[in-house]
């Protein structure tokens, strides 16, 4: 890599041409060890091109406001973390969901096992209460078809003198 | 006689069917399920294109003959039935249980691709916490003396939708790769929403809350600050100003009735599935009239944050084309910076035509029309993801808007997909087979694994124009075929009538005057009307499509594309085969009854209806609370 080293030993003719309305000029760079010799054009370009911003800086210019003719500006890449910003969101926003989601299905699970045990629980009072049921003569209730009544054909021999259940 | 019972009072078992917890509940879910993101992204594009505030007019009178009757229908039916779109149909006549298949169909392809719609809004807003915002700027090339080519040649908005989200290649048959950033953000978004429908309406109810209510707040955010913006009421004049000339063309009132067709939500079977879990002395008639007012109300409210935000853009847009040729004559006349400003740009232009036409010409100026860049209309995806990105940019804070904006769009979309999931679940849950030996966590979580692979389609290369042919092909033909068989059959099939008796049942009163004339003889001819002229128009333009090819020409104009014969075919294939149910169905009813009325002995099943459900009901194991409540009236 050649670093060119602008070292102004003197200013010299500095002609006037061209008048604009805008601060513009035009340099030759000579290389006063080499028998006073211009500087080829694509060296100096290159040169510019590499310390563009020491240029600009003692001109308290940029690359808007002080333009080279022929040579574009170099852009600087934009900034780029190493791990891309949208994994980390991505991973915190999963990461979110999935404990969502455990949470539901281990809460589901728990209120299923709650419902079983009273269900059970309620069976086993029931039971207990099935002891406990009304006996009408030595018949339990349930077994009794309380709706319709049942006629004993051994008392009622002749269905009309009794009332219908 | 008998001692005591010392037996606990018997607790009656309650209906296993799940509720909804209040009645706040039910309205915004219905309404979350209608107010969707066509809301935002399609409904002021079609105000612009149609001559603004004269839009209104057919809009309103298409909610009024179409909306709102057949919305009231729909939530009369799944409240009466108490079942899904699938067994509700088939409770109101066996032939017309095609038109529950139907709808169940629809929602399912639906469900497909409105996910990647909501994972391509994922991707956006988890990259909206970087500073800068990747699209704001292009990538540079290679030797880093310029930007990308193709990023320079259209715009880094253009580029990061187009390049880094899509990948999209240049033509539908060229599938491309799955890209593994949109297989991650299609898994979470699938994740969210099995976490959201993991037990039905128990945990949608709860979800609902935060995705209906959020997406007003930021839309009024939205509002506030686009009033603020400059230029912002270049947008709203052009949005409002009517144009009445547009409404003597048929194509208006055809774009109004599809989009409250299409805005509502309707024949998709999650409206039934809704109300469905009501308690069936639920007022659904002023539940239909609140839904519809309410997400007309919304469209109009989004249309004018949008729409400054869109004024805004063009403004700055102007604006910077103004600057740029600003720059390049004062670079070529070599005048001082500031002489020429944008206000006097147009005399300084005038002046220097006149004393230097060549010169001018030589520069190449771009014309800057204020108008031009105002009537750039978009709607859908480029709406979002283009211009308001764009938008977004220029505004002061950008990351923090962005983030409201695309929360916003994924509360919006996931709201309406509730629904679709909903039209999905609950009548497979109805299914005797599926609900005996299925848990719902599992079947949800079966719904929501097998959607998510199918889905990976959508995130190939040409993912998102396989989403289009699905949104044209099985969102929109189906669903009009639907609701006319949903409409006709419910009046003359089941008749008025007895309908009408149903709904009085319900709601304690006859359904008026308007309801009977709209429900018989309005409706059904109006969406006879529509889907002709849908079909005609169909089939006149030629089907293609604009694909995105960075080797043509034309470049960054999009390239016109005809679909190949099998595209054409599967696109024939998805707006066929919901619709195709409702005749099998009932032409297999039919042979059923005619190998019945063979069989002498066979007694007919008696139809269901809303009053007789004390006597016929398929449980008679469980006694039911609501038993007598016709009965009591």
């Amino acid at each position: 890599m050649i670093i060119f080293v602008f070292t102004v030993c003197r200013i010299s003719n500095v002609l006037l041409c061209n008048v604009t309305d805008r601060v513009s000029f035009w340099f030759v760079v000579t290389d006063s060890s080499k028998n006073v010799t211009t500087v080829p054009g694509s060296e100096v370009e290159a040169a510019i091109r590499m310390n563009r911003n020491r240029i600009n800086s003692a001109f308290l210019l940029s690359d808007k406001t002080l333009q080279f003719v022929k040579i574009t500006s170099t852009l600087s890449p934009p900034v780029e973390p190493s791990t891309p910003v949208w994994l980390i969101v991505f991973g915190v926003v999963l990461c979110l969901i999935l404990a969502g989601i455990v949470f539901l299905v281990v809460a589901g699970i728990h209120q299923r096992k709650k419902k079983n045990k009273k269900s059970t629980e309620r069976e086993n009072i029931e039971e207990k209460c099935e002891v406990t049921i009304t006996v009408e003569n030595g018949i339990p209730c349930e077994a009794l078809d309380l709706k319709a009544g049942h006629i004993n054909g051994v008392f009622a021999a002749d269905d009309e003198r009794f009332t219908s259940l | 006689m008998s001692k005591d019972l010392s037996v606990p009072p018997e607790i009656p078992k309650e209906d296993s069917r799940p509720k909804w917890d209040n009645k706040f509940q039910y309205i915004l879910s219905c309404i979350g399920f209608a107010v969707g993101l066509g809301n935002v992204w399609r409904f002021p594009y079609l105000c612009q294109i149609h001559g603004g505030g004269a839009f209104l007019i057919p809009y309103f009178i298409a909610l009024l003959f179409e909306g709102i009757p057949l919305l009231h229908l729909e939530l009369a039916l799944g409240q009466c039935m108490r079942k899904g779109s699938i067994s509700a149909w088939n409770s109101i006549s066996p032939y017309l249980g095609g038109v529950g298949v139907g709808s169940w169909m629809v929602s399912v392809l639906v469900s497909l691709y409105y996910n990647t719609v909501l994972t391509w809004v994922m991707w956006y807003l988890i990259n909206s916490f970087q500073e800068p915002l990747p699209w704001s700027m292009c990538p540079l090339n290679e030797n880093r003396t310029g930007f990308n080519e193709e990023c320079y040649r259209s715009t880094a908005v253009n580029y990061f939708w187009y390049r880094k989200t899509l990948n999209i290649t240049p033509d539908v048959t060229e599938s491309g790769t799955l890209q593994w950033w949109l297989v991650l953000c299609l898994a979470a978004c699938w994740a969210i929403v099995y976490l959201c429908t993991i037990r039905g309406i128990e945990t949608t109810g709860k979800a609902i809350y935060v995705t209906a209510v959020f997406p007003y707040l930021v839309l009024t955010i939205f509002l506030i600050h686009g009033l603020t913006l400059p230029g912002a009421t270049n947008g709203l004049a052009y949005l409002f100003t009517p144009n009445l000339n547009t409404l003597k063309n048929p194509s208006v009132w055809l774009d109004a009735a599809t989009q409250i067709f299409f805005s509502l939500s309707l024949a998709f079977g999650g409206l039934i599935a809704f109300s469905s879990y009501n308690s069936p002395t639920n007022d659904c008639e002023k539940d239909a009239v609140t839904v519809a007012l309410v997400n007309s109300m919304t469209s109009l409210y989004a249309s004018i944050p949008v729409f400054s935000v869109l004024g805004f853009k063009a403004t700055t847009d102007y604006w910077d084309c103004l600057d740029r040729n600003i720059i390049s004559i004062i670079n070529e006349f070599d005048l001082p910076e500031e002489s020429i400003m944008r206000d006097n740009y147009t005399a300084w232009i005038g002046l220097l035509n006149s004393s230097h036409p060549e010169k001018i010409a030589g520069l190449k100026l771009k014309s800057c029309d204020l108008q031009e860049f105002l009537d750039q209309s978009v709607s859908g995806t480029g709406l979002a993801f283009i211009i308001f990105t764009q938008a977004i940019i220029i505004m002061p804070g950008s990351q923090a808007w962005a983030v409201l904006f695309f929360v916003m769009l994924f509360c919006l979309g996931l709201s309406s997909m509730f629904g679709n999931i909903e039209g999905v679940f609950t009548p497979l849950l109805e299914v005797q087979i599926i609900s005996k030996s299925i848990r719902k966590e599992v079947l949800s979580g079966i719904i929501c694994l097998i959607s998510f692979l199918i889905a990976l389609c959508f995130t190939l290369g040409s993912g998102s124009y396989w989403i289009d042919i699905f949104d044209s092909y099985a969102g929109t033909v189906p669903l009009l075929v639907i609701a006319f068989f949903e409409v006709v059959g419910v009046a003359y099939v089941y008749k008025i009538k007895r309908f009408s008796k149903d709904v009085k049942c319900m709601t304690g009163r006859k359904p008026n005057l308007y309801w009977q004339i709209t429900w018989k003889f309005i409706s059904p001819l109006l969406l006879l009307i529509v889907f002709l002229a849908f079909v005609t128009l169909w089939i006149q333009k030629p089907s293609s499509y604009a694909a995105w090819n960075p080797k043509y020409e034309g470049f960054p104009m999009k390239e016109e594309k005809v679909y190949p014969p099998w595209v054409l075919a599967i696109c024939v294939l998805l707006a066929v085969l919901p619709c195709v149910f409702v005749p099998l169905v009932a032409v297999f009813h039919l042979i059923k009854q005619m190998c019945r009325s063979k069989d002498s002995s066979f007694v007919q099943p008696e139809v269901f209806s809303c009053q007789g459900s004390s006597i016929n009901f398929s449980h008679p194991k469980e006694s039911i609370p609501i038993v007598s409540v016709c009965k009591k009236k």
